[in-house]
């Protein structure tokens, strides 16, 4: 009795079930976090993999084709009922449609079964029954004649983006003259002044470039419709869709994995250089990509200063005392606001102040149409650095303040000022801690949608941040971001199971961008800790 | 107190007090340091030697809640006046400390560090000065084909030499050493002692130590503090063979300290 007692004793010395606990708190952790990762990984992964159509016999004599989805229990417990995309939402109203196992024939795979990735409406399945080129000649109906007919109309549609093109440069010209007149008007500039003429009669020459431009486009994109093709549902049900509304076409019946293989990795890139189709449900992420990583970045060109300087006065040059203890409290409880009050911060503060401040001094003639008094990338990044700055000072005191006090005396000791120390010994040493910081602060940034909500994200942006227009970078402009993205096509989406693959595929993205990013920075922080800190010795 | 008469001394120290705070650290402590000699301050821990180097540079400016009352002077001047530049005597004056501290940057970069500060780029008059101090700091032959690597690489009394080699690079006129062998293994120590001899054809060298068999081998002179006040000065031949005073015979016969 008294040994089992000493024993047990010895078992509390040593500490064993502390040992447990803290094993088990890390598990348990790192086991959510990898459920997580699993979970968008497998939903997010197989989106893009063309999956074989089946052409499904129903008992009552009904046909369908799907793709499978997935296999369930029915409601009433008596059975499994599978879920098929039907596709053809124009036709039918829906994409998805569930049906019991028992009211199923059989299903087969015939070859001939074609998916049509659309411009708009999302897939079409079904089989080709008709090609109707336009011209005189009318080739069998076929994939492989369908596809070499697509590639006609990509030609065809190139043209018509290059004409695009040139009608986005003159109504960007337009705008300009706009704004020119405007502040002419504003400036009360008489109208028979030379300068009035003068912007008049280019507005004329660009009002008749415009209206070419336009009547030949909408020549050019009739003629590009008439090329059409007539397709069957599985009901029998005839559709007739211009080849300039199909994106693609492919019959993943007769892919084989290779093919399958290659095919998803196009669908790949285009997810990661494309524009987005179908109310962002479909297509490509690049703006959504181009604007979180654009906002991250110009938030770190901010809060990555301003963090720096602010934490080297209150570590090295602010008499400790009352004032700097309240000052580093406040720092570290701003980390802890919620993020909307920063987002609704920015927009009383950076927006209708500054902004507006900005457009009553130097765009007067616009008023009240906002230039820089309206959410932008801009007032969004200083909103998020605002909001991050508290983790860089942190991090950067700490790393400051965890350098022995010799390096410091060794400086002074050779007749180095504090400024001279402070620069040539403590920052590099203080490096890798600062980058740490940043760090965390980018990655908090990439993860906020809240308040960009309210500071400029939107669900659709006409145009990028950067662009060849001077000058170039454009920082009042509304961006798209992928946090706001899986908000929007995940709960604002009037077809939230069409819009399903998508949210896993951003929220993969956006967590691979996260990813990206810190390693990066990780690796740098790697190279500076080699450089700047003592090995074993 | 004072056995020792000195004939234009380098720096001299006349009664000086020093307080952290409210508290007293020295009381009135008058001393004189002969040129091109090595002087070893010796006493029990909390004696306020440390302080009392750490006067001569002002390095206890650093302390807000310190103050310093007194004179030390240098060349004809006192440091402590409001005119002193304190850059100026940080160069006169250098300092080797207890913990090694070479800076992140490459051996090279480590011993013109005083120079960069002050402004000289020159590259070659910078080579010279890097070939002749680490000459002087007995590292030339250890380091001389990896110059441009990082001085964080470098053995424990490696580096401690390297913080020696960067001290003699600005050319001071005294070289104040805090326990500078305190943290190295005794092969280490015995090659900065044996720099230490041959510094002192050149510097002035102020050092304080815990170790008496240091003090005896190192020191010309030999002050022993206690309390925060001088108790003897004298020759160090004298000093551990015939002590004058009570105290200094019993700290060193290791009775107490």
């Amino acid at each position: 009795m008294k040994k089992a007692s000493k024993e047990m004793n010895k078992y509390w010395r040593i500490g064993e079930p502390m040992v447990w606990l803290s094993g088990a708190a890390l598990s348990l952790t790192l086991l959510s976090a990898i459920t997580l990762l699993i979970v968008i990984m497998v939903n997010g992964l197989g989106v893009f993999w063309p999956s074989n159509i089946e052409e499904v016999h129903l008992k009552d004599g009904g046909k369908i084709f799907g793709q499978l989805i997935k296999t369930e229990e029915n409601y009433e417990k008596t059975g499994l009922r599978r879920q098929y995309k039907i596709a053809n939402r124009d036709l039918y109203g829906l994409d998805f449609r569930w049906i019991d196992e028992a009211k199923i024939e059989e299903s087969v795979y015939p070859d001939e079964l074609i998916v049509l990735e659309r411009i708009e409406h999302g897939d079409f399945y079904g089989r080709i029954k008709a090609i109707n080129t336009g011209r005189t000649d009318s080739p069998t109906a076929n994939l492989a004649n369908l596809l070499t007919e697509l590639d006609r109309a990509t030609i065809a549609l190139d043209h018509l983006s290059e004409l695009e093109d040139k009608l986005n440069d003159a109504s960007y010209r337009m705008e300009q003259m706009r704004l020119e007149q405007l502040k002419l008007d504003y400036n009360q500039v008489p109208a028979d002044s030379p300068k009035q003429v003068q912007l008049n009669l280019e507005k004329a020459e660009l009002d008749k470039e415009f209206a070419g431009l336009i009547e030949l486009q909408t020549r050019r994109l009739a003629d590009a419709r008439k090329a059409k093709a007539i397709f069957v549902d599985a009901a029998g049900q005839e559709k007739e869709i211009a080849l300039v509304d199909i994106f693609q076409a492919y019959s993943p019946n007769i892919m084989g994995t290779s093919d399958k293989i290659t095919f998803y990795f196009f669908k790949l890139v285009e997810l990661f250089v494309g524009e987005p189709r179908e109310s962002n449900t479909e297509g490509g992420l690049f703006p959504a990509i181009f604007g979180t990583v654009m906002l991250i970045f110009v938030m770190s060109l901010f809060s990555f200063p301003l963090g720096v300087i602010a934490a080297i006065y209150l570590r090295e040059y602010a008499k400790e005392g009352p004032l700097v203890r309240v000052v580093r409290i406040a720092v570290n409880n701003l980390a802890g606001i919620p993020s909307i009050v920063y987002g609704i911060f920015g927009l009383g503060f950076f927006i209708y102040g500054i902004g507006h401040t900005i457009d009553s001094i130097f765009f007067p003639e616009r008023l009240p149409t906002p230039t820089f008094g309206t959410g932008g990338l801009l007032w969004a990044s200083l909103t998020l650095a605002l909001l991050t700055v508290p983790v860089v000072i942190v991090a950067t005191e700490e790393a400051l303040g965890a350098i022995p006090r010799e390096m410091r005396e060794g400086s002074y000791a050779l007749g180095a000022t504090k400024f001279q120390t402070l620069y040539r010994v403590l920052l590099p040493m203080a490096s890798p801690g600062i980058m740490t910081g940043l760090i965390l602060a980018m990655a908090r940034a990439a993860g906020e949608v809240a308040p960009l909500m309210i500071t400029g994200v939107v669900k659709l942006a006409p145009a990028l941040p950067i662009d060849g227009n001077f000058p170039f970078f454009h920082l009042d402009r509304k961006f798209m971001h992928l946090g706001f993205h899986i908000y929007d096509i995940g709960f604002q989406s009037p077809n939230v199971e069409a819009a399903k693959p998508m949210v896993f595929v951003t929220t993969l993205l956006l967590v691979l961008i996260v990813l990206t990013m810190s390693s990066v920075a990780i690796r740098l922080r790697n190279k500076m800790k080699k450089r700047y800190t003592f090995g074993t010795f | 107190m004072s056995g020792l008469k000195i004939d234009n001394p380098v720096l001299s120290v006349k009664d000086l007090r020093f307080f952290y705070g409210d508290s007293r650290a020295l009381h009135g402590i008058d001393l004189d340091f002969p040129e091109k000699q090595v002087t070893a301050l010796i006493g029990p821990s909390g004696c306020g030697k440390s302080t009392l180097l750490r006067c001569f540079n002002r390095m206890n400016d650093l302390i807000d809640i310190s103050r310093v009352e007194g004179e030390v002077i240098l060349e004809g001047e006192n440091i402590y006046d409001k005119s002193t530049d304190i850059i100026e005597l940080r160069r006169k004056v250098g300092m080797v400390f207890q913990k090694s501290n070479p800076f992140p940057k490459s051996i090279y970069e480590n011993v013109i560090y005083g120079l960069r500060i002050a402004g000289e780029n020159e590259k070659s008059l910078l080579d010279e000065r890097v070939e002749t101090s680490l000459k002087g700091a007995a590292l030339w032959d250890e380091v001389k084909d990896r110059l441009h690597d990082s001085a964080l690489g470098l053995s424990g009394g490696q580096m401690q030499r390297l913080c020696i080699a960067r001290a003699i690079a600005v050319n001071p006129k005294v070289i104040l050493m805090d326990e500078p062998c305190s943290a190295l293994d005794p092969k280490s120590t015995a090659r900065v002692e044996e720099l230490i001899g041959e510094l002192r054809e050149n510097f002035t060298i102020i050092i304080v130590t815990h170790n008496m068999q240091q003090a005896a081998r190192v020191s010309d002179n030999t002050a022993f503090l206690f309390e925060g006040n001088l108790i003897e000065y004298g020759l160090t031949d004298q000093l551990f063979v015939k002590p004058q005073n009570k105290q200094t015979e019993d700290y060193i016969t290791g009775r107490f300290g």
